[in-house]
């Protein structure tokens, strides 16, 4: 029987999860013993040529990213792999469910990355608060160099390889792939320049690749069945599976392996459709910096293209529903205010732009607009886009707020012109109470 | 040390003037272990400064002092590391933290109404800790379990679609087993 559904075939409904003995029931770690009969560049071509593409929101070619990496014979010496496993895109938590129920799939789809650049070690980066994932995934990796699966003298060449687990101490610019190396160094989690790109000088000065937790689990199904069966599982343009994810007010919220390029609606459908008495208004498709999308574009298949051909794009693929009962004022604010929070505070457009930005919703959602509000919100993402920021964090920030400026205009303009926010009465004194919060700075400890 | 005592500035950072807290064997030890894994004792820092605040509860200027000596670091490098991360606690915190998810899918789903119930039954602002020492409530991002929204960590515990009723008896759970 064709594997439809490789990521997420070990997930069992009751939550527990999967044991080695499980895992290697099914093919498990074969994927990898099939890497390390292949030559290290022969692994990169194959990955390479699946098309797979980077899970974690910008899909870039996982395999184009390995190779890079210098050659071994070119630049001898230490190299390392990263997970990132930083998962804190706000709507976001595809990798968590991966982690927590299948640890082993991750461990080996990191080993296969790993010998295919010849990295001697490899870095799990782990979100904190994810203590269930960081307990199971400890488990499982002691399971696998007990059972020789990890370790030393791998294959005939004498491949090793040493896995380690850093949990993180929580702060979302970690997922920013520089910075992640920085924070492992033990540092403040600042992005670096590029170039040098990670793949040159990465972790300690050394070549270094960082693939999302999605993306590496891919690997041990693409080596196993081949790079036709990859391609064949996708829809659309792009190959595989993706896990996408719905949350917001929907009847049944979570998060389902579908062939890439599903259409939107489809995924909504299975989240079972909106609440009673709410109805759609629209979407991020793929968490929380992503652009909102509306009715026009259920019908579209989520993959890279499609979605950003849209004006937006398919990120991590976890939509976030807006209905018409909640405020998309507030809403926005919400989104600023997270970014505003956890920008590292390296570049000023971040650092003080979504402050600004933060500030000018607050007056919006407290009923203090002002009519000039909302040229001067579009000129501010303006300032904190591509081009003007040390990385994507700001960018991306303004993605939400310029496209609920170009959907919703009339939401902005309604609050400004009663004086209130019109949805005060569904949420009433606790969206006093935020904005009071907002205001006294309450998240500093 | 004198030199750091000397530029220290900052007003409220009266105990920064304490002298070094040193590390308890179980601290030493584990700290060890980790600068195993990197190239040079810095990296380990992050690492160092969540070993002591899973004993301590928190990381006091002595402790922090004792790491920074320990990495061969400035108490202020190491500072630098603690603030910039959100759950390094540099104040003492209750014995059960609630870090209660305020993004955006947990707010669609009630999180504002969450956190005025708890914060009336506990007579404590987010950011604050209850008189007896129990519980310290905090705001904190994305959780990761959208689908379970609105969601918050009881200690090390996720707990699931939250109504105040539910989080308020979490809450008083936690305030009970507290000595």
């Amino acid at each position: 029987m064709t594997c439809t559904h490789p990521l997420s075939q070990h997930i069992k409904a009751d939550g527990s999860v999967t044991s080695l003995a499980e895992y290697r029931a099914n093919y498990g770690y074969q994927g990898l013993a099939k890497a390390l009969t292949m030559s290290p560049t022969q692994v990169v071509d194959w990955v390479k040529n699946a098309n797979l593409r980077g899970r974690g929101g910008a899909g870039f070619s996982a395999g184009l990213k390995w190779s890079f990496v210098p050659p071994i014979e070119k630049m001898p010496g230490q190299r390392y792999v990263i997970c990132n496993a930083d998962e804190m895109e706000p709507g976001t938590f595809k990798d968590r469910w991966l982690m927590e129920h299948d640890p082993h799939q991750l461990i080996e789809g990191l080993a296969i990355a790993a010998y295919a650049v010849q990295a001697d070690t490899a870095f799990i980066f782990l979100r904190a608060d994810y203590d269930l994932c960081a307990e199971r995934l400890q488990q499982a990796m002691d399971d696998a160099l007990a059972a020789g699966l990890l370790g030393e003298q791998l294959n005939d060449a004498g491949y090793s390889l040493t896995m380690l687990l850093h949990t993180s101490a929580g702060r979302y610019i970690c997922g920013e792939e520089t910075a992640l190396i920085n924070s492992l160094e033990g540092k403040r989690a600042t992005p670096r320049f590029k170039p040098p790109f990670p793949q040159v000088s990465g972790l300690f000065g050394r070549p270094t690749v960082v693939n999302n937790t999605e993306t590496l689990c891919n690997l041990p199904h693409i080596l196993y069945h081949g790079i036709d069966w990859f391609a064949g599982l996708g829809i659309g343009d792009d190959n595989g599976t993706k896990i996408y994810g719905v949350s917001g007010r929907v009847k049944n919220p979570g998060c389902w392996e579908l062939p890439m390029g599903t259409k939107v609606a489809d995924i909504i459908a299975l989240a079972g459709g909106m609440q009673d008495g709410v109805q759609l208004r629209g979407f991020l498709p793929g968490g929380g910096s992503t652009d909102f999308l509306t009715h026009e574009h259920l019908d579209l298949a989520m993959d890279y293209g499609t979605i950003q051909q849209a004006g937006s794009r398919m990120g991590t693929g976890t939509l976030i529903v807006l209905d018409d009962q909640t405020c998309v004022v507030g809403m926005v604010l919400n989104l600023i205010q997270f970014f505003a929070q956890e920008s590292c505070g390296w570049c000023t457009p971040c650092r003080n732009g979504l402050p600004f930005i933060r500030q000018i919703l607050v007056d919006i959602e407290a009923g203090r607009g002002q009519q000039d509000d909302l040229d001067h919100l579009l000129e501010l993402c303006g300032y904190i886009g591509i081009g003007n920021t040390f990385c994507a964090l700001a960018p991306g920030a303004a993605e939400p707020l310029q496209s609920a400026l170009k959907y919703f205009r009339d939401d902005f303009v309604a609050h400004i012109e009663q004086g209130c926010c019109p949805h005060s009465q569904a949420t009433g004194v606790a969206a006093e109470a935020g904005i009071e919060a907002l205001e006294q700075g309450a998240n500093a400890l | 040390m004198t030199s750091i005592i000397a530029t220290d500035t900052v007003a409220t950072r009266a105990n920064w003037r304490l002298e070094i807290e040193p590390l308890n064997d179980h601290e030493e030890a584990e700290i060890a272990a980790q600068i195993e894994h990197y190239p040079q004792p810095q990296a380990a820092t992050i690492e160092a400064l969540k070993i002591v605040q899973q004993q301590q509860g928190w990381v006091s200027d002595g402790k922090l002092k004792a790491i920074a000596a320990r990495l061969q670091m400035s108490p202020d490098e190491v500072e630098s590391v603690a603030t910039f991360y959100n759950k390094i606690y540099r104040q003492p915190v209750g014995k059960t933290v609630i870090s209660m998810c305020d993004s955006v899918s947990c707010w669609i789903m009630g999180y504002q109404g969450l956190a005025q119930a708890l914060t009336q039954e506990l007579q404590i602002a987010l950011g604050e800790t209850t008189a007896d020492g129990a519980i310290t409530l905090l705001p904190t991002p994305c959780l990761g379990a959208c689908d379970q929204a609105p969601v918050a960590m009881v200690g090390e515990q996720r707990a699931h679609r939250l109504t105040p009723a539910t989080l308020i008896h979490l809450a008083r759970q936690a305030q009970e087993s507290t000595p």
